[in-house]
């Protein structure tokens, strides 16, 4: 059977598990409508013409996962930030794991999405927000249609949530292969303040497809700091919807670091309903082999006075392939719009490639606007400047590469954050120098 | 130290160097001298290890062991040492943790650990002040955004970091001023003993009047035409180079 009919025929079962009264039982009747119309997108969609999902999906998934709980901390301590005090939401396989967790229901809501599905008291947020600003394609729509377990954040209003939030999604082998489909809503109400990390990373080999989605409000000055570190392995593919509804002086920022995995897709869309508002979106990513990565970001300026900046690096060997789709759309009411874009990359091999698109559309006539993109090689002198001071080839070629990435990481606001992204570069690259630039 | 003998380098085919024999002695300062376009940064590169030049016939030996075969970094390890004409601006790297890497490196093909980081900062102390350099300007991207002036200055510091057997300073005199060639010229000396020595490459007697020469080559056409001592260079000074040219058509 098909991918999308297995998945389709799975819904049945699903939906008997899951309770019929719930608020969100029709949103999931309808999501399993679209994404049966639209089904998998192809190379023939615009947006889908350089990242092919045939050989992700050609896998037997397995949709309902066991619980999993033979995971102890010290086997995954590596995988979490955890040289400071944090915040943790962890799955395995799909399932709340609470031995590796630290929740909160003080003051703030740090929990899960089950439990704000289920219980009455966050009826009415679930109301407000759920499913409220993710798009309708087909890959949200199957997530939206599925949408049961992930993280649940509300932050009330003037909250300064000391403590980072870390949402880790860990899939271990003991069923062959693994779709996840995890669904995470945070709101963050005026003047508060939270920074999140989230990671998936697969503990074995077996092939794993994550579908996943998150929807973000950040409500009136609310600032979000999000960080996505993707280092999974080989055959572990990720393709991430992210939707964040801005309201007027919200500051949000959203860092990307594309390290691993097979495939991995990033569909970025943030949407300003209001005015002064920043958001910043950046990413590193450094491949090799037969990875590839696609960053799809969509900037919508609606309001007057906003701005958006996006800074995208890539560093591609082997036969990696990347992509970047970058679009900014400019409302004729969203005036005085600032909005950067810029998209490096560096390509280390003759076979590896990118496609990298800049699509521009302003609607508006008092905006600055401006893109660039650049692909290029290595600079071959600076390599002989370095090396003829001792540095060795292959550290010569990470400091370079890793000078390259510099501006995405030094805007990082956690010292550890950054420490850690250093050290899997550092890994990623062979060399064992400590890049303290 | 160094035996270059009937060196032949080429790039895409193009010959640059035609037989060049050239032997240099510890404790002794090779002055090279001669037109625009003769080969003298590309004997430099060479004798550094640049892969773009192809080697084509001849050898270089230095302390009696053929380097022809090693990489640029190796020979960095075995002392030789570049100051470019034309330093390389690399963005995002500062001029303090590149030279810690290099350093670094350098240790650890001679197997030994890493340079304890105060006794690092001492030196990065002691060797900035000999060259009047701004503690600021250590933490700046290297290169990026220097003066001509700073950037060999800036060689001259990188070239007391790494203490070298072998120095080659490739018109480290062009774009310094009256001041920074005496605190440039002042480091090198300071840095010159009997075990080690200096090649260096200039269009001006200015600089040797600094750094004493003991032999003075001209390179024309990939070949050096003539040597003598430190009166050679005077002589240059004076005449230009035509009778020279003069001299070989003949
Ligand atoms: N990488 C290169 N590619 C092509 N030609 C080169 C290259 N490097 C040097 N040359 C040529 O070789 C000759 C010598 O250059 P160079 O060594 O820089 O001379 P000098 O330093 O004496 O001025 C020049 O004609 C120059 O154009
Ligand atoms: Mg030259």
């Amino acid at each position: 059977m098909e991918l999308k009919e297995k998945l389709i025929a799975s819904f049945m079962a699903f939906e008997n598990q899951v309770d019929i009264d719930s608020p969100v039982h029709d949103v999931r009747s309808e999501a399993i409508k679209q994404f049966e119309t639209q089904g998998f997108p192809s190379k023939k969609e615009e947006a889908w013409k350089y990242t092919s999902l045939n050989s992700i999906l050609k896998h037997d998934y397995s949709v309902f996962p066991k619980h999993e709980n033979t995971v102890e901390y010290n086997d995954v301590k590596k995988f979490f930030i955890h040289d400071i005090d944090t915040y943790k939401i962890v799955f395995i396989d799909g399932k709340y794991a609470s031995h590796l967790s630290q929740t909160t229901h003080d003051g703030i809501d740090v929990c899960l999405m089950s439990s704000a599905l289920n219980k009455p008291k966050y009826r009415i947020l679930i109301e407000n927000y759920f499913n409220k600003i993710a798009a309708k394609d087909s890959l949200t729509s199957l997530n939206t249609a599925f949408s049961q377990e992930g993280a649940y954040i509300h932050i009330p209003k003037n909250k300064l949530v000391a403590k980072p939030i870390q949402i880790v999604h860990f899939s271990t082998g003991n069923e062959s292969a693994l779709m996840l489909q995890p669904r995470n809503l945070i709101v963050v109400d005026e003047n508060s303040h939270v920074q999140i990390i989230e990671r998936h990373q697969s503990l074995t080999d077996n092939p794993v497809l994550t579908n996943t989605v998150t929807e973000i409000y950040t409500n009136k000055r609310a600032i979000v700091d999000y960080y996505k570190i993707q280092n999974d392995n080989e055959n572990a593919s990720l393709i991430d919807n992210t939707f964040i509804n801005q309201k007027q002086e919200s500051v949000a920022s959203l860092h990307t670091f594309s390290f691993g995995g097979k495939l991995t897709r990033n569909n970025l869309n943030f949407y300003q309903n209001g005015e002064r508002i920043d958001s910043t979106l950046k990413g590193v990513t450094i491949i090799g082999n037969k990875q590839h990565v696609d960053h799809n970001t969509l900037v919508h300026h609606i309001e007057p006075n906003c701005e958006s900046h996006q800074d995208y690096k890539g560093i591609f060997g082997d036969s990696s392939t990347g992509v970047f789709n970058g679009k900014v759309l400019v409302n004729k009411e969203a005036q005085k719009t600032n909005a950067f874009q810029a998209n490096n990359n560096i390509l280390v091999s003759d076979k590896a490639s990118i496609n990298t698109k800049p699509q521009l559309e302003i609607f508006a006539d008092d905006v600055k606007c401006s893109h660039g993109c650049t692909i290029g090689q290595l600079d071959e002198s600076a390599m002989f400047y370095m090396r003829s001071r001792g540095i060795p080839e292959k550290e010569a070629k990470a400091l370079l590469m890793y000078a390259f990435s510099n501006n995405v990481l030094s805007s990082v606001k956690i010292p550890e954050i950054k420490q850690r992204i250093t050290k899997i570069i550092a890994t990623k690259l062979g060399v064992n120098i400590g890049f303290d630039l | 130290m160094l035996k270059i003998s009937n060196l032949h380098a080429s790039v895409e085919d193009k010959a640059i160097l035609r037989g060049i024999n050239l032997e240099v002695k510890a404790g002794e300062v090779h002055a090279i001298m001669g037109p625009n376009g003769s080969g003298k940064s590309t004997l430099a590169s060479v004798i550094a290890g640049k892969e773009e030049y192809e080697v084509t016939e001849g050898e270089i030996l230095l302390n009696d062991e053929n380097i022809d075969e090693l990489a640029a970094e190796e020979r960095a390890h075995k002392g030789i040492f570049l100051s470019f004409q034309y330093p390389v601006e690399i963005p995002g790297v500062s001029v303090t943790n590149f030279m810690k890497t290099a350093i670094n490196e350098t240790r650890k093909a001679k197997n030994l650990p890493d340079m304890p980081a105060n006794e690092m900062l001492k030196m990065i102390r002691e060797k900035s002040e000999l060259l009047e350099i701004d503690r600021k300007f250590l933490s700046r991207s290297i290169n990026e955004g220097f003066s001509g002036g700073e950037k060999k200055r800036n060689e001259i510091f990188q070239m007391a970091m790494l203490e070298p057997k072998l120095a080659i300073l490739d018109e480290t005199d062009s774009g310094l001023d009256i001041d920074a060639l005496r605190i440039v010229a002042n480091g090198v000396n300071k840095l010159k003993s009997k075990d080690n020595a200096v090649i260096v490459i200039t269009h001006y007697q200015r600089l040797l009047d600094y750094i004493v020469p003991d032999f003075v080559h001209v390179l024309y056409n990939g070949r050096i035409v003539k040597s003598g001592g430190k009166e050679l260079a005077h002589e240059l000074e004076e005449k230009g180079y035509d009778w020279i040219k003069e001299e070989i058509n003949a």
